[in-house]
């Protein structure tokens, strides 16, 4: 078992998303370690990118304010081996295609099993592209996670085939960001998942509260949160780590009850 | 091991959210069907003459030819299609395929607006719904193609987020796709994107060249020895070269916008200051940072001002089948002021980027050889933007 599927033994995986460096690495370390003493079991660190097509306004704007504030990919690598020391969840990298690829593909995987990164998400690369990027990943023993979305239909089976880490299900169309309803029927999605692979669900794209938390996570395994954490950065900004743990220990709380 | 599907040698390719991959597999085996459709072919091949005022005319330029003391210079006239630029082909082409997919409604992202324009009118003939995107910057420099639009009956959507430019309305209109596909066509501009759109673009396009091959000869008895567009995505340029690619002694040159300048950042010269990469859906080069950040580019050309290339250009380029060449602004503006003088013709800034390259190769030719430059638009638009450059402020 992988050290992101161990993630998932503790009740239903609450797993929050933050932009690395916004509005600086110093707050992102504390809110990286507030976030996991509140009980987050896998934690998603963002390296910005310039143009986010699958983000909707709010972290698009976390993008700007990281790459603004001078963040590098380099810097972010420096950054997650210095809270490796104390900070144990798993950590998973979620950005773009050209950042990985720019960096040189199996220099990156290198680097991030060098840091302590379990797992990688590219959302601009679907499974007909990701053979370029996983082989470097397998070959240092980072999990290359997959992406389902509501319109994956028959491409369920073999994506989930060859999932690794964990499945991440996007819950509706369109961008990430908060929405007040979900309409897609998530328990025919993870139930056909479930027909293929034993590798853990995490629904994310658009929950927003603990009671949305609690109604996603009876169809999967675990539950990603993104926009609605990086709008309390854009709100308290570097006085932001005790109300994302406060929020994170709701949402964990909400889940498991 | 990267993906076969859509490539052109390295580039191409299908980056892009899984939300999106039925969507594109699912246009794909429609093209492939209609493409070899009967009908089809004679319903869009009426649109394109009893419509769109094809096959569009091989002007000898004869005023500018004895200007220029060099090569025979003969312009392909896309500017005198209906809606003032190449784009109608690829619009009318797409519109007709969304329509046979069930399709009700077009998105579209453009820079220039000419794109918008072009699609607007297409729905508004199809009777489908029309939504463009189109960056904020760039719904000032090109004001007049915003309200052509909205007169069109299309709603444009002005967007404000990275530089506002033509990069960020593609990142829209993608964002927009995403969100609602059932009902939706993104009717994309130019041979960019994932595939297919690459290749079904080039598809639409191709008519370009494949007019001037069949005017040369009548003309002339023989085939061009240079074909020049200007290239952005790089649309009227793939259209331009396609039927020549095999034609070895056919020399190919796409003129990018240079901005103010190759060595300054203010440049859209993606194949002389770009490198590889992955972004809006393909491996192909890319303006970008160090870090695979994408630069925010410049030109005086709103349809030019692209930080990106087609992925067959890209390989066109990779291959050494064609040359790319940048063209600054200036340059481009005194090609828009000569061509209007020389010819009465007022070309698109876009197209003046080509019709500037020419200026500097034909006086060096001999008299014998045949030069064709697609005017890939018309420049009415551009005038209050050239004014302004001039330091002349007009009001449309």
């Amino acid at each position: 078992m992988s050290k992101i599927q161990a993630a998932f033994q503790n009740g239903k995986a609450f797993i929050p998303f933050i932009t690395c460096g916004d509005p600086d690495l110093e707050t992102t370390g504390k809110i990286v370690r507030e976030m996991a003493e509140n009980g987050a079991d896998l934690i998603e660190l963002g390296i910005p990118f310039s143009d986010p097509t699958a983000e909707g306004p709010v972290i698009q704007e976390a993008n700007i304010r990281a790459l603004s504030g001078g963040i590098t990919t380099d810097k972010i690598f420096d950054f997650v081996k210095d809270i490796r020391s104390d900070v144990k969840v798993p950590l998973v990298f979620m950005t773009y295609a050209n950042v990985v690829f720019s960096y040189g593909i199996e220099r990156f995987a290198q680097r991030c099993a060098e840091v302590g990164i379990d797992g990688i998400i590219l959302p601009d690369v679907p499974h007909e592209e990701k053979e370029e990027f996983a082989p470097a990943c397998r070959k240092y023993g980072i999990d290359f996670i997959s992406l389902i979305a509501p319109t994956s239909e028959n491409r369920i089976a073999e994506i989930a085939t060859d999932a690794e880490g964990f499945l991440y299900v996007v819950s509706s169309l369109g961008v990430t960001g908060v929405r007040s309803e979900i309409r897609t029927d998530l328990a025919a999605i993870t139930a056909k998942i479930r027909e293929n692979t034993d590798i853990p669900c995490a629904i994310g794209f658009g929950i927003s509260g603990p009671e949305q938390a609690e109604r996603m996570s009876k169809a999967a395994d675990g539950v990603i949160v993104g926009s609605a954490i990086v709008r309390l950065i854009a709100q308290h900004g570097r006085n932001a780590a005790p109300e994302v743990g406060a929020f994170v220990r709701s949402m964990k709380q909400a889940m498991n009850r | 091991m990267t993906n076969q599907a859509g490539r052109f040698g390295i580039h191409g390719g299908q980056y892009i959210p899984e939300t999106l991959m039925n969507a594109v597999i699912e246009l794909e085996a429609a093209y492939n069907h209609y493409k070899n459709d009967p009908q089809f072919n004679a319903e869009l091949e009426t649109l394109f003459n009893e419509y769109a005022n094809r096959p569009s005319r091989l002007y000898y330029a004869e005023k500018l030819t004895q200007a220029l003391g060099g090569a025979k210079i003969y312009l392909k006239r896309e500017d005198l299609n209906h809606t003032g630029a190449h784009k109608i082909n690829n619009v009318l082409g797409q519109a007709l395929l969304a329509k046979k997919m069930g399709k009700t409604r077009l998105i579209a992202e453009t820079g220039a607006g000419q794109h918008g324009v072009a699609t607007a009118t297409a729905a508004a003939l199809m009777g489908m719904e029309c939504v463009v995107f189109m960056g904020e910057e760039d719904t000032k420099r090109q004001a007049l193609n915003v309200y052509r639009m909205r007169l069109l009956g299309a709603e444009v959507i002005p967007v404000t987020t990275g530089t506002a430019t033509l990069k960020d309305a593609v990142s829209e209109a993608m964002r927009e796709w995403t969100s609602r596909i059932a009902d939706t066509h993104y009717c994309l501009g130019s041979v960019m994107g994932p595939h297919p759109f690459p290749t079904i673009v080039r598809d639409f396009q191709a008519v370009i060249s494949k007019e001037i091959k069949a005017q040369m000869l009548e003309k002339e008895g023989r085939l061009p020895d240079a074909v020049m567009a200007c290239v952005g995505g790089g649309s009227n340029a793939i259209g331009s070269f396609y039927h020549f690619i095999d034609e070895r002694n056919v020399r190919l040159i796409g003129c990018e916008a240079a901005g103010r300048g190759i060595d300054t950042f203010e440049t859209a010269a993606t194949i002389n200051t770009g490198k590889l990469g992955i972004f809006h859906g393909m491996k192909s080069y890319f303006c970008q940072d160090a870090y695979g950040q994408i630069a925010p580019v410049y030109s005086i050309s709103a349809g030019l001002d692209y930080p990106g290339i087609g992925p067959e250009h890209a390989w066109l380029h990779d291959t050494g089948r064609a040359e790319y060449v940048a063209v600054t602004d200036d340059e481009a503006v005194n090609a828009f002021e000569y061509l209007s003088r020389t010819e009465g013709i007022i070309p698109a800034i876009e197209s003046a980027h080509a019709v500037a390259h020419a200026m500097k190769i034909a006086p060096e030719m001999g008299k014998d050889r045949i030069i064709v430059i697609t005017v890939s638009g018309r420049g009415d638009k551009d005038c209050a933007a050239i004014a302004r450059y001039r330091g002349e402020d007009i009001h449309e």
